[in-house]
């Protein structure tokens, strides 16, 4: 069994709990749904969107460059940052310079990505995720299931025992207010207290240097205003042109994310308020080998809104955790070959083609394709396994010999046919719980023929 | 008009009423379609493994057994866009290749589309849950999908919800996967038929007597999992329903 598939199975083990994750985010689909269809023009922004997008990435360095200078005259320190690790050592440069001790952090992808909280936290300084969903997360010791939604995969009387044992809430109490009411105190403490503020950037103008941030807790606002220090991460392909195309992306991206017009809080930054000090680091860590790989390009149109996971059947019945990559769902599949092909080829196969992902982004990156590109090239690099590329040349040779396909056609029948039902679906060759089909006595051919011999004007 | 009828391997060897139906349904509509001798599959299940050769030998040989009709007309939606796209990255500079290409189409299309008639005269007193194959939904646009915000026509569900009798139920996902995904059924089995499960209830809550659809690879696997289940629920092809609609 596949890596993949054998997480599946575990996930799907406890069916109570995988009916309730796929409900879960299947509401959060209806919900972006009924948002995008108050939008005439969705299809248009859609579009548009994916436009700007490819536009930037073919004259990144210009506008990367312009980025830069507008930042910088604005104050703002920028780096640029290869790989991870010299986002980590960055981060921790400009930490150590202000002997900062403790942190407060906002929702960053790429953070994750880049393995930030564990470095720093080995470095001996406190790194408080402020993002409800994310403190969760951190608490339990676990990585986010879900770009968005972080915590998606726990239920609120889960919750209420993490925060009982954490932050002191009562026993047995569940109730959503309550629980974010707690969560909210314990978190303003902790901004109080942070010497610095990191955050991730959903959008970055080239034209104006600013850098745009949403959240629906002000939880970034509070990271990036209280703190004398601010550190912003973004990958090169936060960028856009102008200030003026964040109207296209806005419209997309919440209706996209979770079904609201737009996040509580859509904050412009353009530079560091007085007596603060601003970073701006801009990472590749893989992106440029993504945008020199034709096929796999668009990738980098992503907005990150996770409405591919809300949608994916196989995500919302798996659960985060079953891709074993940092993002999961269709967009944690086209990205995770990129970083080890090997280790992650169970992914791709990890999808019935069902073709949704690519409909629902709201940038219109083409998913769907990517992941038939990244089957084809595990088969290029030998990866596929000897079963599945045996069966595959197997059934090659058959099918180009229409009289060897059709008599072992006939046997297969007769044989099947011969073997009680029982017996047959006892043995799972296609699972428990789903009987092969029943065999016809003759084929379609051989009925075909018999008709025409009896006068039936059945295809002359 | 040469219509040649392309019929995909589990219709040949598993479903050949299928195929039959889709004569019956052609030739009331005054389409006297042929059937290529030689033909076996499309590919599609080495595509979707990623054997590309392979699928390249099967393409060549498809070009070979239909690249004589005007028209290549099959009863599933999945092996025609493997046709009409899955094929997109072969001999893209032979124009005939390109012209068979866009000469096949799904029975439903083919109807919609290029007979350009939107209802057949028939009677089909059921209550029907109708199964949006995802291939024929968003890779050959059979239906409007659900994700989009865009006006389009219905050429499959539309041809059986005129029928005398027939009530279209109602689903609570109107085109949501079933979890077939060819060679995923075999590879993810337990994902796969968790899907099809929540599918079925869908159906049945919505009081379905039979599911229907333009896809029977799908409509295999559900059947094979009610039947498993004992469930009182059974599976037609669009093509046999207006076959026993019009007789």
């Amino acid at each position: 069994m596949s890596s993949h598939a054998k997480e599946a199975a575990a996930f799907l083990a406890d069916e109570e709990r995988a009916h309730w994750h796929d409900q879960a985010l299947w509401f959060v689909r209806q919900k972006r749904d009924t948002a995008s269809k108050n939008v005439p023009a969705w299809e248009e922004l859609r579009e548009t969107a994916h436009q700007i997008k490819m536009h930037t990435l073919s004259r990144l360095p210009e506008y990367l460059e312009a980025f830069e200078t507008k930042a910088s005259e604005k104050g703002v320190h920028v780096h640029y940052a290869k790989t991870a690790q010299d986002h980590n050592e960055t981060i921790l440069k400009i930490l150590n310079s202000h002997n900062v001790k403790r942190v407060v952090k906002s929702k960053s992808m790429l953070t994750e990505e880049c393995g930030l909280n564990h470095f720093i936290e080995k470095k001996g300084i406190e790194i408080i995720d402020t993002d409800l969903g994310e403190r969760i997360v951190q608490l339990l010791e676990e990585p986010p299931s879900h770009i968005v939604l972080p915590a998606i995969h726990r239920k609120k009387e889960e919750v209420g025992e993490l925060f009982h044992k954490h932050l002191h809430t009562e026993k047995g109490a569940s109730d959503p207010t309550y629980l974010t009411q707690a969560a909210r105190k314990h978190l303003r403490e902790r901004f109080l207290a942070g010497e610095a503020g990191i955050t991730g950037v959903n959008f970055a103008v080239a034209e104006t240097g600013g850098i745009t941030i949403v959240t629906n807790e002000g939880n970034a606002d509070l990271g990036n205003s209280l703190p004398p220090l601010h550190i912003a991460s973004m990958g090169f392909d936060k960028i856009i042109p102008r200030a003026k195309d964040l109207a296209v992306f806005i419209s997309l991206l919440a209706r996209s994310a979770t079904g609201q017009p737009i996040t509580t809080y859509t904050s412009h930054l353009a530079g560091p308020r007085p007596g603060q000090e601003m970073h701006i680091i801009i990472v590749d860590n893989g992106r440029s080998e993504i945008l020199q790989k034709e096929k796999f390009r668009k990738t980098l149109c992503c907005i990150r809104c996770g409405a591919c996971l809300n949608t994916c059947p196989v995500y919302r019945r798996t659960g985060g955790y079953s891709y074993k990559f940092v993002i999961p769902g269709p967009l944690g599949t086209v990205l995770a070959p990129h970083k080890d092909l090997k280790k992650h080829k169970s992914l791709p196969y990890a999808c019935t083609l069902c073709e949704s992902c690519s409909d629902v982004c709201p940038v219109k990156v083409d998913l769907h394709q990517q992941i038939i590109e990244w089957r084809a090239e595990i088969d290029k690099q030998g990866q596929l396994g000897l079963i599945k590329k045996a069966a595959m040349w197997g059934t090659t040779y058959l099918f180009k010999h229409p009289k060897l396909y059709r008599t072992l056609g006939k046997l297969g029948r007769i044989f099947l046919r011969a073997m009680p039902a029982r017996l047959l679906n006892a043995i799972p060759i296609w699972g428990k719980n789903r009987d092969l089909p029943e065999m016809p006595a003759k084929s379609f051919s051989a009925l075909h023929k018999k008709k025409l011999k009896q006068g039936g004007n059945y295809g002359k | 008009m040469k219509v040649g009828l392309f019929i995909p391997c589990y219709i040949e060897q598993c479903y050949p009423q299928v195929g039959l139906a889709m004569i019956d349904v052609l030739q009331s509509l005054g389409v006297e379609p042929v059937i290529p001798e030689k033909q076996t599959c499309c590919g599609q299940p080495m595509f979707n493994t990623g054997c590309v050769t392979e699928t390249e030998k099967l393409a060549i040989k498809f070009y070979g057994d239909f690249k004589d009709y005007d028209y290549i007309v099959a009863p599933s939606g999945s092996c025609v866009h493997m046709v009409r796209h899955g094929y997109n990255q072969f001999f893209r500079s032979n124009p005939d290749f390109i012209r068979m290409q866009a000469a096949t189409y799904e029975f439903c299309e083919f109807i919609h589309d290029v007979l350009n008639v939107r209802s057949i005269a028939g009677t089909f007193p059921h209550k029907v849950g109708f199964h949006k194959s995802c291939h024929g939904l968003r890779g050959l646009r059979l239906e409007p999908a659900s994700e989009r915000n865009l006006v389009e026509p219905s050429k499959a569900q539309s041809l059986v919800e005129q029928l005398i009798g027939i009530e279209i139920v109602t689903l609570e996902r109107s085109d949501e996967c079933c979890g077939f995904g060819g060679t995923f059924s075999v590879f993810e089995k337990e994902l796969s038929i968790f899907m099809g499960q929540d599918r079925l209830r869908d159906h049945q809550q919505a009081g379905a007597e039979i599911i229907t659809g333009y896809d029977t690879s799908c409509l295999m696997h559900m059947e094979g999992i009610l039947k498993s289940n004992n469930l009182d629920l059974k599976t037609m092809h669009v093509a046999e329903i207006l076959s026993e609609a019009i007789s």
